[in-house]
């Protein structure tokens, strides 16, 4: 057995150690001696929130296969063990084989959400590797990001020595090799970087780029330094959904992650083209995996882990066109043995309600619904399909059916929004409550219904129609939940409604880190100066630090939130070619103000850019 | 009536730091791993009919723990179905053996009635020759009480463990006892080594730095009649070998 990089001592005094001890079943054991390359795999998050990712999963299995890679893991201490660590001068280790991560190939970091960026600078030090990538030298590991905030990746440009712009399936084995080969001939750190920029599709080394700026703060000109390194970088796709990557046997956490079951991704990408959602758009086309393969992934996965639970992941399951067939599967045969199957983002139907009632109890259960905005008018502006009556006859037959919970969610400060598109969320919420003591006559109630609305406040995307459009002061959006909080109270039925909304202080950092240029890694770094990590956890976020971190380094929140962009103006990642086109994008934008809907890439062709690239979906007709 | 399993596994190495209900859900899934017909309570969220004999607190190894399943058939003999676990389970946890209990057993839980225990110094934390331990465990043992602090959740009340530690012994350095486990008068070893320093050694006890390893060797039920005289019984003895 291992021996841990931690002594009793700490293993004892820290909250959950079985965090930083490996040896979870499925864990994949190597002897690092015997490998080329080793590669450290972190999600900059609590154990308990990396272990739920899958992507990550996908990766680790994906390089394991390799007999000359050692994928390791490691996730961002919690603050006591952040405490001692730098205390005691202890480098941070992976879990596999309990050794500083400094000493690897390579440390790969997903970067999921932008609250999680200073968490990376909490990873890259207590590894003791250089924050800035321009500081390391021959011997560090080549520090590498991924996942979707890198459709945006110039406000951590200066802490990472690439970025993989796109889906991890289909480039680490070529790069691999090309790290081998450099390293065969001696190459330098500078020259790897290069070489992989300059070979390798996908992948963006940002210190072969130069920015430079007009008088106004906006972006001049943004160039590769190199003729020999892309000026655009094209983000990758794995075409095959059926035929790759996929872990047969996850591995399997002791202590209860966030995500403790297994996650069956029955599709990428989504047909809907919602004009607020980035996944919506970088994950384009969307690409379903063929049935026979999921039910095949999904006997093996509970087999080789015990889970108790199977999810279905998607963007929106209701849409995969053979949902029934695997849904229907997994009841027949892993339900009966005791195996529960959780079904998120189905659409409110006969089929989903038919389902829902074998596999959850309806008492406890609730229905959810995203109408994201509370009026017809905004929800054409955001081309949200659902409409008022598609949601009140999914609630009617669901009340017949026996539920009596509802959930609605929401979003406040969307393009265009009116003070009466914000009330219309009450009366939305009224109408559904209404409609169940309409429904349902008295004496087969089952309590009052509980229809309860959030709403999150709209953060304008990359590679979104709505990249363009401009932000709030937190004080705005305090004052826009207020309208609907009135609205709510004033409702007949209030007494069955309940409203939640968020805090905003979270929501105009992300405004800035979402779109924000090379000139926000400042302010990153400073906040991470004064303190600031686990920015996403409520209890250790501290907006005072980060107020103070903008003050001390002259850049302006206004600057980046508050303008409408130009149609024009050069957008800090315009370098990235994301398959929709921009020209897609602005005519999605103009219909957004005309309120006009766009069709789904089903019903009928939007010319989003993907089209000549080949997929499936793009060319049925 | 179901068939009742009792398992009995070990916990070593760093595995001692996974905390109980982490080591339930480990064999839980370890148990559907491995292909165990065991029996499901109704509804919903069918749960495992299992049952954990005493918890062993984080940073204890164990080498004689038990959990009990009920099971809607049996496949195979106790090798077999001990092999099938052990084929699925990760360093540091060994299932040493699987008994079939006859019906009027009760289960692992409310059998519990004692544990022994070995402790040992963590490495040279404390300078004593095995002698001196030896001879101060002895007079340690020999008083006529011990009165400690006991620490529930409500307060904290004066003690007299004497007659709650069937043994203590040490030889070589290694100091073993038997001690009353279970769900009336649980006492834990690190109580015993705690006021063992305190008096004997007029030390303070420390967890940073550990001064002592514990390990919990077996567990114990107690089979005597009423009146009678304590009489253990190792809870895996309780059980018979199913026969392929």
């Amino acid at each position: 057995m291992i021996k841990p990089a931690l002594r009793d001592e700490i293993l004892l005094k820290i909250e959950k150690p079985v965090r930083y001890l490996g040896n979870e079943v499925n864990m994949v054991k190597k002897d690092p001696t015997n490998v080329d390359i080793r590669f450290a795999m972190c999600f900059p998050d609590l154990y308990e929130i990396g272990m739920s990712h899958l992507g990550i999963q996908i990766i680790y299995d994906m390089l394991n296969r390799r007999d000359d890679i050692y994928c390791e893991r490691v996730y961002s201490p919690g603050l006591d063990l952040d405490k001692i660590l730098r205390e005691e001068n202890i480098p941070l280790f992976s879990l596999e084989t309990q050794e500083p991560v400094k000493n690897f190939d390579f440390l790969g970091i997903t970067l999921q959400y932008e609250m999680c960026y200073t968490n990376v600078l909490q990873i890259l030090e207590l590894s003791q590797i250089p924050l800035l990538a321009k500081d390391r030298d021959d011997d560090m590991p080549i520090v590498i990001g991924g996942g979707p905030c890198v459709y945006n990746p110039e406000p951590v440009a200066d802490f990472f020595d690439i970025f993989y712009i796109g889906e991890g399936e289909t480039r680490y084995y070529q790069m691999m090799d090309l790290y081998k080969k450099c390293k065969s001939e001696g190459l330098g750190r500078k020259e790897i970087l290069k070489k992989i920029a300059e070979e390798i599709p996908g992948m963006y080394v940002p210190a072969l780029y130069e920015v430079t700026y007009n008088e106004d703060g906006t972006i001049s000109s943004f160039e590769p330094i190199y003729d020999t390194v892309p000026s655009k970088v094209k983000k990758e796709i794995e075409w095959n959904m059926s035929d790759t990557f996929y872990p047969e046997k996850p591995l399997v956490p002791f202590i209860k992650a966030t995500q403790d079951r297994v996650v069956l991704e029955i599709q990428r990408g989504c047909i809907r083209g919602c004009r607020f959602c980035q996944a919506g758009m970088i994950y384009r086309p969307v690409r379903e995996r063929n049935v026979e393969f999921l039910k095949k992934l999904a006997v093996s996965m509970l087999e080789s882990t015990g889970h108790e639970e199977i999810s279905l992941s998607s963007l929106s399951s209701s849409d995969y066109s053979q949902l029934k067939e695997l849904v229907y599967f997994l009841i027949d045969e892993v339900r009966t043995k005791g195996v529960n199957i959780s079904l998120p983002s189905l659409r409110i139907d006969a089929f989903s309600l038919d389902v829902m009632s074998k596999v959850q109890d309806i008492k406890k259960s609730s229905l959810t619904f995203a109408p994201e905005a509370g009026s017809q008018r905004l929800r054409n502006v955001i081309n949200k399909g659902l409409t008022e009556e598609i949601i009140l006859n999914g609630a009617a037959e669901a009340f017949r059916g026996g539920w009596n919970k509802v959930k609605l969610y929401f979003m406040l400060g969307l393009p265009t929004e009116t003070e009466e598109d914000m009330e219309e969320i009450a009366i939305l919420s009224d109408k559904i409550a209404r409609l169940y003591y309409d429904t349902v006559p008295k004496e087969e109630r089952h309590g009052k219904a509980q229809i309860t609305a959030s709403t999150s406040f709209f953060i304008p995307k990359p590679f979104t129609p709505f990249q363009w459009a401009r932000m709030y002061d937190k004080e705005d959006y305090i004052g826009k939940a207020r309208v609907v909080n009135a609205k709510m109270k004033s409702m007949l039925n209030h007494k069955s409604l309940k409203y939640n909304w968020h805090e905003a202080d979270v929501t105009v950092l992300e405004g800035v880190m979402a779109r924000g240029d090379r000139r926000v890694s400042k302010v990153i770094l400073e906040a991470y100066r004064l303190g600031c990590m686990f920015d996403a956890w409520s209890e250790s976020f501290s907006n005072d630090k980060w107020m103070q971190a903008f003050e001390n380094t002259g850049i302006s929140i206004d600057f980046y939130n508050k303008r409408e962009r130009d149609l024009d103006e050069i957008l800090p990642w315009d370098f990235i070619d994301a398959g929709v086109t921009k020209e897609f994008l602005k005519r999605e934008w103009k219909r957004a103000l005309e309120e006009k809907v766009t069709p789904n890439c089903r019903a009928a062709c939007a010319n989003c850019g993907l089209k000549p690239l080949g997929g499936a979906i793009c060319n049925e007709r | 009536m179901r068939d009742k399993i009792r398992v009995k596994f070990e916990k070593t190495g760093m595995m001692k730091f996974i905390g109980h209900l982490d080591v339930m859900r480990y064999f839980q899934k370890a148990i559907r791993r491995a292909n165990i017909d065991i029996a499901y309570s109704e509804g919903f969220s069918p749960h495992q009919k299992m049952s954990f004999a005493a918890p062993l607190g984080i940073g204890l190894v164990g080498m004689g723990e038990y959990f009990d399943i009920e099971v809607y058939s049996i496949q195979g003999s106790s090798e077999d179905m001990k092999n099938a676990l052990n084929n699925t389970m990760v360093d540091g946890f060994k299932v040493v053996s699987l008994r079939k209990l006859p019906e009027n057993v009760p289960n692992a839980m409310s059998s519990v009635y004692a544990a022994d225990y070995t402790v040992t110094i963590h490495g040279d934390n404390i300078k004593l020759s095995p002698k001196e331990l030896s001879e101060k465990i002895i007079a340690f043992y020999n008083q006529d009480t011990i009165i400690t602090e006991k620490e529930t959740k409500k307060s904290t009340r004066m003690l007299d463990i004497k007659p709650l530690i069937y043994s203590l012994t040490s030889v070589d350095g290694v100091t073993k006892m038997c001690l009353s486990t279970g769900s009336t008068d649980n006492i834990k070893p690190e109580l015993v080594m705690q006021k063992f320093c305190e008096t004997y050694l007029g030390i303070e006890y420390t967890e940073d730095p550990i001064l002592f390893d514990y390990q919990r060797d077996e567990v114990y039920t107690n089979v005597a009649k009423e009146g009678e005289a304590m009489k253990l019984v190792t809870l895996e003895d309780m059980g018979e070998v199913i026969e392929g």
